[in-house]
């Protein structure tokens, strides 16, 4: 595929995505009327504890005596241009308070990614080599039972084994603060306090991954490329290594996309149990403030991060198949 | 049909899953006799273990644990219920409007289908429950709001194929109007995968209700599973039971509607089951 394609496609699914964006500034705008009380004391934060002049000042920067449509012109505006306002409680504009936070979450975000299509689409593909044998129903079983079971508790579960039991892990945080590591020290004491919540946030999608790596693995089975291949005279191992196993990927990828917003639904609460600080304990704390702007704030960021990252899936997809035309 | 039965109650893993939902259900219908008064009474001494004077033990401000999990198990269905309820009768009138009508109107219900599903639902969920104020009501409207696309796909999905069949064209044909065609005809021929996605549903509203309610956005005056853990997980390291039985509650129940749940599928399109 030519780079000047590609780059169409990159623009036109930008454009796709330009409504979605404009859709959720105005479902915030939407919600802030739905919210009791006064607009200018939600967007000051914790209701109430705003001076009376700064709220004065927010209604007038916000045209709140205006009729609604006017409102609704503003408040897109200042999102649009980036101003997300100013929370009370942290002494901070919104939007550095959200950025700030923003690393550590796809840091979690991204190792969880790793993690669980690499898990699900071995244990798929074990569960497929082996299928109706007692390691397919275990790997079956095990995949219904993390299916079953809320992210926070499996936290909880497992802090309760590792780090309280055996005492092999940290309970909470990024790093140990008081330790002052640096450069290699440091990454690896981060990775020591990020291997818990990575793999309570897995469990769920290791589980999703690997039963639909085996059904479509089952399912291509079956498939002619596959005949070919074995009447070829190739081993059974190699037709499912090179051929199926590829063939099967491709689905997971798809479906690792459209996990994304679901992904970070899950941060907020394995960050919460974590104490991990990025963007989802930031929901968590403003929620305690009732900071509701602040959590607009975070709707917003992490709606544009799915959009975002829905396309870098996008741009995968098409460069690992290229069956698939663009433009 | 009897086939269908024989299929669906002679699964082993529907078996299991029923035997548990019973027991729920029971406990839940029962839980004003099971465990008189309010769950949020003091009983006790903070923290006495389980398999004492209490069947569970008490949590940290000395409240039965067991009274909690059994009006727990009351929120937890009713709630999950509620809202599966919602999610079902407004994802299939936009479903079923889109694919009957087609044209425009499909596409703009289909935009906006596509929309919350792009949105991260669970932090959605958590906004509109933060500014509604935590109550039944609002994790109701809050779980519904965010479950009803998967709903509207497949319902649209299935009008689609069932409209061009040869029954509802008679039925147009006679004369019958738009709205019975769609309810009379269309609708009750696409019942087998609604009825599947709804039962996940469930299992899934559940699972939402114990997060909500876990991170203290649940109805303040109802004792929840997630609530419960929430108030124990402080205590996690000298009381771990706080935290261990109800999340086992939970999980135990979200895995029996799941196994019932795939036991349907199974059941109604027998032709998928070699997969």
């Amino acid at each position: 595929m030519g780079a000047a394609r590609l780059l169409r496609y990159l623009l036109r699914r930008i454009l796709q995505a330009i409504p979605v964006v404009l859709g959720v500034v105005v479902l915030n705008f939407l919600l802030l009327q739905l919210a009791p009380g006064d607009a200018a004391t939600v967007l000051a934060g914790e209701a109430g504890g705003a001076p009376a002049e700064y709220i004065q000042q927010l209604r007038e920067r916000f045209g709140l005596d205006k009729p609604v449509p006017v409102q609704l012109a503003v408040y897109v505006k200042n999102i649009l241009v980036l101003d997300l306002g100013y929370s009370f409680r942290n002494a901070s504009p919104v939007l550095p308070l959200i950025l700030g936070r923003l690393w550590p979450t796809l840091l979690l975000m991204g190792t969880t990614l790793v993690l669980s299509v690499g898990g699900g689409v071995l244990l798929g593909l074990f569960a497929a080599v082996w299928v109706r044998s007692w390691k397919d129903h275990v790997i079956s079983l095990l995949a219904i039972i993390s299916y079953a079971m809320p992210l926070f508790w499996i936290g909880l579960m497992l802090i309760l084994l590792f780090s309280i039991k055996l005492d092999w892990l940290p309970t909470s945080g990024m790093e140990d603060a008081a330790a002052f590591y640096e450069g290699w020290e440091r990454a690896a004491d981060i990775a020591k306090h990020l291997i818990l919540p990575a793999v309570t946030l897995s469990l769920f999608y290791i589980a999703l991954y690997a039963r639909l790596m085996r059904a479509t693995m089952l399912d291509q089975r079956g498939l002619d490329y596959v005949t070919t291949a074995r009447a070829k005279g190739l081993a059974e191992r190699q037709i499912t290594i090179r051929h199926v196993v590829r063939n099967a990927l491709l689905p997971v990828v798809t479906v690792a996309g459209v996990q994304v917003g679901g992904l970070l639904g899950g941060s907020v609460v394995v960050e919460s149990v974590f104490a991990w600080p990025g963007l989802g304990q930031l929901a968590f704390q403003s929620l305690f403030a009732r900071d509701l702007n602040l959590l607009l704030g975070i709707f917003f960021i992490s709606s544009c991060l799915v959009v975002v990252v829905n396309i870098i899936v996008d741009i995968v997809y098409i460069l690992l198949d290229p069956r698939i035309r663009v433009g | 049909m009897r086939s269908f039965w024989r299929r669906f109650l002679g699964n082993p893993r529907v078996a299991i899953g029923f035997v548990w939902l019973a027991f729920v259900v029971v406990v839940a219908v029962g839980a004003s006799v099971l465990a008189p008064g309010t769950p949020f009474a003091i009983v006790s001494k903070p923290f006495a273990p389980p398999i004492g004077e209490f069947l569970f033990g008490t949590d940290s401000l000395g409240r039965s644990l067991a009274a909690g999990l059994v009006h727990g198990a009351r929120t937890s269905l009713l709630i999950a219920i509620l809202a599966t309820v919602a999610a079902v009768a407004f994802g299939t009138f936009v479903g079923s409007i889109s694919g009957f009508y087609g044209g425009i109107v499909d596409d703009v219900l289909m935009r906006l289908t596509e929309f919350f599903q792009t949105i991260p639902s669970f932090i959605f969920a958590i906004v509109l429950v933060a500014i509604l104020s935590p109550s039944g009501t609002s994790v109701v409207i809050a779980i519904a709001t965010v479950s009803w696309p998967p709903i509207a796909r497949i319902t649209r999905g299935e009008v689609l194929t069932i409209k061009a069949r040869e029954f509802v064209q008679a039925a147009v044909v006679v004369g019958q109007r738009d709205m019975a065609i769609l309810v009379g005809q269309v609708l009750p021929n696409a019942l087998s995968p609604l009825i599947v996605t709804g039962s996940l549903l469930v299992a899934n509203a559940i699972l939402i209700e114990s997060a909500l309610s876990f991170l203290g956005l649940g109805a303040p005056n109802l004792m929840s599973w997630g609530f419960q853990i929430g108030a124990g997980r402080a205590f996690l390291r000298d009381a771990w039971w706080l935290v261990t039985v109800p999340g086992t509650a939970i999980l135990l129940t979200v895995l029996s509607i799941n196994l019932v749940g795939e036991g349907l599928n199974d059941a109604l399109n027998p032709r998928l089951r070699d997969l």
